[in-house]
């Protein structure tokens, strides 16, 4: 039985999809079998992400409709073995995700794989909601913003009466707190929310603290999930909060202003 | 479906606030003459209204109410009796004869000197619950009601709304801006309150908010509310009860 994780967020462009490629991969890597499914139907950059653009012939909603079989729509990763894409279609709308299409796709990889983790587009809607119905587990991506904080803690309000565990009465959906696009400067000008304040608002646990990091957008654009760029300080956060995940004692790093040295200075990296 | 039977019906419980005629006299001429004076002043108020009967505030005598005749005074006021509540065993078979229902204790206080805010447990309270609202994220599994109050073990979030209907109603966890509580009894919440939370929602008076961490967006007792820019800064991040005071909505620390 794989475990269902959903990366979800409420507000928009907080980082969900780069979260989903980063931790998929981190996983895959460990020697997981993971799958990762694109649920952002009629905007879908998953692909992109992952750099298996090019390669999409069947995508979710064939495969929900019958007009493909799971193996068929699903992409394996060329730098990993363990790791396998189910891109969104671009060309439905949402509603063509059905509970009951998405459950039996779900439930035929839960056969197979150890983790399927769930890239759920921003917003509370129909796709958001599939996204989250089926999770055993939720990373609540959130920015130190006080908009996207009190999004995330909409979105908690939801995952613990909509989802099928909450349905169905059974054990709640384990939450986690992931932040990113963290400035320890902008916190420290008073310009951001701490992980305190976060935390104090949101009383859940903290899995990791992404910091805003160009190597991001480089990775984004190379079409390479970030946590292979195991140098920039974002790609060893997404690698620390993997590990957190999987039972690890990591502690948490990149969260004071780093102090500006001769050679960072030089080295200048993001 | 079995057979292909539609439900014809639903059973459920719900609380609801009605007026009630306290008796202070068996003595019915004085009743009825006061009675009288009352609906003048508002005869609206009265007509077909279902009331409740107490007779917790009869001094003891050995004589008897004549239900017949009461029942048909405030039939005649256009009231609606319905059933009684207190006195004693002879009352409730009197009571019976006239097909008057005979209802548990209040959870009312008695009387407003008697126990300010801290309404009697209630052993035959409708069951409260959680109820769902459109639009809204109810509590799917709001733990099982026992007595007349609600307690969730957990935070309430952002667009949530915990209505609990016929009692107190206890979160032991923070409540979000942009959650609700409803209550008709008291609410106590043991941890921030950032949200909003209305007590006395049937216009019980006496009903309080207890919380440990007052930052409200609003708050408000039996329709009386203050929203969080006139609760002064002194009183924002302590522990306070609120409550009614005449008509003027009160905030203590704790
Ligand atoms: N840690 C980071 N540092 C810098 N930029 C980041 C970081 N995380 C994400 N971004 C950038 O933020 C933008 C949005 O990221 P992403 O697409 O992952 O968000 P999303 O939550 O999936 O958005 P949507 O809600 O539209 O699906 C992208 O341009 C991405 O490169
Ligand atoms: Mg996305």
């Amino acid at each position: 039985m794989a475990r269902i994780i959903v990366i979800t967020s409420g507000k928009g462009g907080v980082g969900k999809t780069t979260t989903a490629a980063a931790f998929s991969m981190g996983l895959a890597l460990r020697g997981h079998k993971t799958a990762v499914i694109d649920f952002d139907v009629g905007l879908r950059n998953l692909d992109l992400i992952m750099g298996c653009e090019r390669r999409v012939v069947y995508d979710f909603v064939n495969v929900i409709n019958g007009e493909a079989n799971l193996n068929q729509a699903l992409i394996r990763d060329k730098r990993c073995d363990q790791l396998y894409v189910l891109p969104a279609s671009q060309t439905r709308d949402k509603d063509a995700l059905t509970k009951e299409g998405v459950g039996a796709v779900i439930e035929e990889l839960s056969k197979t794989f150890d983790f399927v983790v769930c890239d759920s587009p921003a917003g509370i809607e129909h796709g958001a909601m599939m996204a989250m119905y089926y999770a055993d587990d939720a990373i609540v991506v959130t920015n130190p913003e006080v908009s996207s904080v009190r999004d995330s803690d909409r979105m908690l309000g939801i995952l613990s009466s909509k989802s099928q565990r909450a349905e169905t009465n059974a054990e709640p959906i384990r939450e986690f707190l992931l932040l990113t696009r963290y400035s320890p400067e902008r916190v420290a000008h008073g310009e951001m929310l701490s992980v305190e304040d976060v935390q104090e608002i949101l009383s859940m646990d903290l899995l990791g603290v992404v910091p805003e990091s160009q190597a991001v957008l480089n990775a984004s654009n190379a079409g390479t999930p970030v946590v292979l760029d195991k140098i920039s300080p974002a790609g060893q956060a997404y690698g620390d909060m993997v590990a957190r995940y999987l039972g690890e004692d990591v502690p948490h790093r990149f969260l004071a202003v780093e102090k500006k040295g001769f050679f960072s200075r030089l080295l200048k990296r993001g | 479906m079995v057979g292909g039977i539609k439900p014809a019906f639903e059973l459920k419980s719900a609380g609801f606030t009605l007026p009630i005629i306290r008796l202070l006299d068996v003595d019915l001429d004085a009743v009825a003459a006061q009675l009288a004076a009352k609906v003048e002043q508002a005869p609206d108020f009265f007509r077909n209204t279902p009331v409740v009967i107490d007779l917790g505030g009869l001094p003891e005598t050995e004589r008897d109410v004549e239900f017949p005749m009461l029942v048909g005074l405030l039939r005649g006021h256009g009231m609606l009796p319905f059933g009684v509540r207190g006195g004693t065993e002879q009352h409730h078979r009197a009571a019976q004869a006239m097909e008057l229902a005979v209802l548990g204790e209040s959870r009312v206080p008695r009387d407003k000197a008697q126990g300010r805010g801290a309404p009697p447990p209630a052993p035959r309270r409708p069951a409260p619950r959680t109820e769902p609202e459109p639009d809204h994220e109810p509590l799917a599994a709001a733990p099982p009601p026992s007595g007349s109050f609600t307690l969730i073990n957990r935070p309430i979030r952002s667009g949530q709304r915990i209505h609990a209907l016929g009692g107190d109603l206890s979160i032991v966890g923070a409540v979000s801006s942009g959650a609700e509580l409803m209550a008709e009894g008291n609410i106590h919440v043991y941890g921030p309150l950032r949200g909003r939370a209305m007590a006395g929602m049937n216009g019980n008076v006496e009903a309080r908010i207890f919380c440990q961490d007052l930052q409200a967006e609003l708050v408000s007792i039996a329709g009386h509310y203050r929203v969080s820019e006139n609760i002064p800064a002194a009183l924002r991040g302590v522990a306070v009860q609120i409550f009614l005071d005449g008509q003027a909505l009160r905030i203590e620390p704790l």
